[in-house]
Order: structure tokens, then sequence, then C-alpha cells
């Protein structure tokens, strides 16, 4: 991982959501053509990934350098569910954040925030027989991304889930409770309103560990296989035109 | 009485640092069963230019047509050098590759088989949701009874065809993804696909990738 001159002034043009308003329009205009589920999409790679190392999960350590990243501990746990609020088992979840000053440890990104040594901001780990999955990292930091209208990206960590089929591949971001960039950030806005609180993860005193780190619950529902009715094309959730 | 999905969001521009193993885009070994083969292609966006840094994911079943998942209970064989997952992401020319085997057929319905095929996500930064699409082969005479492209526009098809070519000894498909391209009208009076109407073509000339809505 290329860790960076950690100080310096931003560089123009480094912001890699400048280009917001160019891959947006990337979006396809045509048709999407209705497909009915073959075992091609009612499969998907979920059992065909190496196993997940349990240290793997903890973000405060696995840099691998003996020490600890800097920042809030916060554990972010839940269980996987189908539409049904059935558990689902051995799903790889991967996750990647920015570090506590809100900077990534990724070639792309050259804000003036510091670069933590001992924070890669990578994880992954597998819901159990439960469902349940948990990962252990410090609380991201919010960061900038267009400087000339003063745009910041409230903190948020992302999320690849690769659920047992390729109708339940879901990929998308976390963010926590009442943050004041909420308001202002294009990507949470552009979900529905009524939609929001699904992807802002609740504090929960039960998983705060005394005198370690603080709980925070996100349940991730993914579709299912069984035929249901599909979402209309204005949907946020799979369905495009 | 079912649950409200979690809504999907853009997979943004670091997926690289929690997405991507070395060397995933090596799929097949060299004991691994099969006809090997490159898929490999560019990716662009609406104005035609190549884009950068966009994840594509490819699944697979392997030689046999036999797909590495526990639904898949077919007495086919499994080849266990081969995963049948993929992924890479593009440079800045837009181009990326995969190193695989040539997947058998999978069933459709009953008695009814669909043509050697596999399956790509494409995630790229901006867009919600991954878009879905198949690579099929182009010189495989099964694609004219395939179920799926029977559903697809016939001026639309070709975009779903990797073309084959030979070089150094090594069989490559080329497969290109054009996220945003023409106007579907373009597209449906095929002055796009035909090469020989240059003179017709406006814009970028690039027909938009057929993406699949999943029913």
């Amino acid at each position: 991982m290329n860790i960076e001159a950690q100080s310096g002034k931003p560089t123009q043009g480094h912001y890699p959501y400048e280009a917001w308003e160019n891959v947006t329009r990337n979006e396809p205009h045509l048709s999407s053509i209705d497909e009915p589920l073959t075992l091609s999409e009612l499969t998907s790679p979920f059992k065909a990934i190496d196993p997940v190392r349990p240290e793997e999960s903890d973000l405060t350590t696995n840099a691998g350098t003996g020490g600890e990243a800097i920042g809030q501990r916060v554990i972010i746990t839940g269980r996987v569910l189908d539409e049904n609020g059935e558990p689902i088992p051995g799903v790889l979840i991967e996750i990647w954040q920015a570090n506590a000053a809100g900077r990534y440890n990724h070639e792309l990104d050259s804000w003036r925030g510091p670069l933590d040594p001992n924070f890669v901001g990578r994880g992954r780990c597998m819901s159990n027989e439960q469902g349940v999955y948990r990962f252990l990292t410090v609380r991201p930091g919010g960061y900038p991304w267009k400087d000339e209208t003063n745009e910041w990206r409230p903190a948020h960590i992302h999320l690849s889930v690769m659920g047992p089929s390729i109708v339940s591949r879901m990929v998308t971001q976390l963010y926590f409770p009442g943050d004041p960039l909420f308001s202002m950030d294009t990507i949470f806005q552009a979900i529905p309103e009524a939609d929001r609180e699904r992807v802002v993860c609740q504090y929960d005193h039960d998983l705060t560990e005394p005198g370690w780190a603080m709980g925070f619950r996100f349940d991730i529902v993914l579709r299912g296989t069984q035929a249901t009715p599909f979402e209309t094309d204005s949907d946020h959730n799979g369905g495009h035109k | 009485m079912t649950i409200a999905l979690t809504p999907t969001q853009t997979v943004g521009p670091y997926f690289s640092l929690g997405m991507m193993p070395e060397g995933s885009n090596v799929l097949a070994q060299s004991n691994t069963e099969g006809e090997h083969i490159r898929i490999e292609g560019n990716i662009f966006d609406s104005d035609g230019d190549p884009l950068f840094n966009v994840l594509l994911e490819i699944w697979q079943a392997n030689a046999h047509g036999r797909y590495n998942h526990p639904l898949d209970q077919r007495s086919l064989p499994l080849d266990p050098t081969f995963s049948g997952f993929g992924r890479t992401s593009t440079d800045a020319n837009g181009y990326y590759w995969f190193q695989t085997i040539k997947p058998g057929p999978v069933p459709y319905q009953e008695d009814r088989m669909q043509a050697p095929h596999i399956v790509v996500l494409v995630h790229a930064s901006g867009i919600a949701h991954p878009l879905i699409t198949r690579i099929y082969f182009a010189d495989d005479s099964r694609n004219e009874a395939d179920p799926i492209l029977q559903g697809v526009p016939p001026n639309r098809r070709s975009t779903m065809f990797a073309k084959r070519q030979e070089r150094d000894g090594e069989t490559v498909y080329r497969f290109d993804i054009v996220l945003r391209g023409e106007s579907e009208e373009l597209v449906l009076e095929g002055k796009i696909v035909d090469e020989a109407t240059d003179d017709a073509v406006r814009g970028t000339g690039k027909a938009e990738t057929v993406f699949l809505a999943l029913r």
C-alpha cells in the first residue's frame, strides 16, 4: 500500500469526486433488457472466494505494523438478511474507508488530511450462521471534495456485499447518525428521502464495550431470488433504465 | 411482509483499497480444463472516451458448464483449479483484461440450454448500482438459440458479442463496453452497428452496451 507524504498542499485536480458531473452522465440511457433469472444469476461467487482470516475484520490493527490506528474505536455489526428477514450466512463483506482524519490511503486521494501509518482502511469478514457480521475500526473523518464550493462528504464506510446470487450483489455506503454534512452530500441526497435511514448505522449502547469501543448497528438487507414484484425503474436498488 | 432493501450507492473512486486482491483477473491456471482465452476490451464514457478506474467483475461456469455454487448440483465435474470469479479495474486507457477459459453451456429451463456466456458486473464511480451484462462468444453457433439473446432487439445484440482473434498463438476475445452510447433510434436503424455506413454515424459512433434488468 502506497503511503504518501503526510503533509503538503493539496494538489489541483486530485479530488476524484471533482469529476462528479462528468461521471454521472455516463448512466446508460437506453432501456435495459428484462431478463428472467437463470442459473447464471441465481448463483454467485460467494463460495468461490478465498477464506477470510479473523484478523482481517480488525481495521485498527490489520495494517500489520504492530501499531494501532489513531481514532475513536468503533464496532460496526449487524445482520445480513433477505427481504423476508431471514439471515443469510456466508456472505462476504468487504469495507474500505478514510482514516480518522478523512484521508484515504489511496493514490487517488491527496488532499491535505494526514495519513496514519497504522491504518490501511480495508477489512473483510463473512456473515456467520445467524447472518451476523462484525468489524472493529476507527470512526472515519469527513473530507472535502470540492474546494471552490466548499463541499465535504459526510463520514462514511464503503461496503461491498457478495450475497449468494448475482441478484443479491450489492455495493453501498454506511453513514453515522446526525452528521451535519448530510444535507449537502450529493451521494446521500441521491437516495430517496424515505430510504436514507437505511444507510445510517445506529448507536447501540448494548454493543458498546466498556473501556474499549463504541458500538453501532447496521443491518444489510439483500434482494432474494424468489420471484417478487420488481421495483420501478426509478428505484435505487438494482433497477436501471 | 417483506422488509425494505438496503439502498445501493456508488462504488466511488477508492474501491481498489477494499476490493482488489492482486492477480484476480487471472482465473485460469495452466492446468485448468477448457479452452484458454484472454478477454480484453475498453470501457467508454458518454463522450466515447476511455473511462479510467471502473471495477469489473465476471462470473462464469467452468468448461463443463458447472457453476462453483451450492445451487448447482448437476452431475458435472467441478474443476478445483477454477473458481469462475474474476475482478479487475480499467487503466488510464479504459483497458481491462481477464485470463480465463471459455465456459460450457448452462441450462435455461427444463431441457433448453443457454449459449456459453459470462456474466459481467460493471461498477463505475457515479453510478449507484452495478450494471449487468453478458459476454457471448461471437463465433459460437449456439448464440442463435439463446433465450436471453432472443429477448434483446436484434440490432443491439452485437454489443454482447466478444469477437475472436488470434494473437501470438493466443486466443483473444475483444469485448468493449459503452456505458452510455448513442440514441436508441440510431442504434435500431443500424447506423452504428453497420460499419459500412460510416457517414450515417453521428456523435461518438459507439452503440451503448445492452444492460440487463434481472426480473
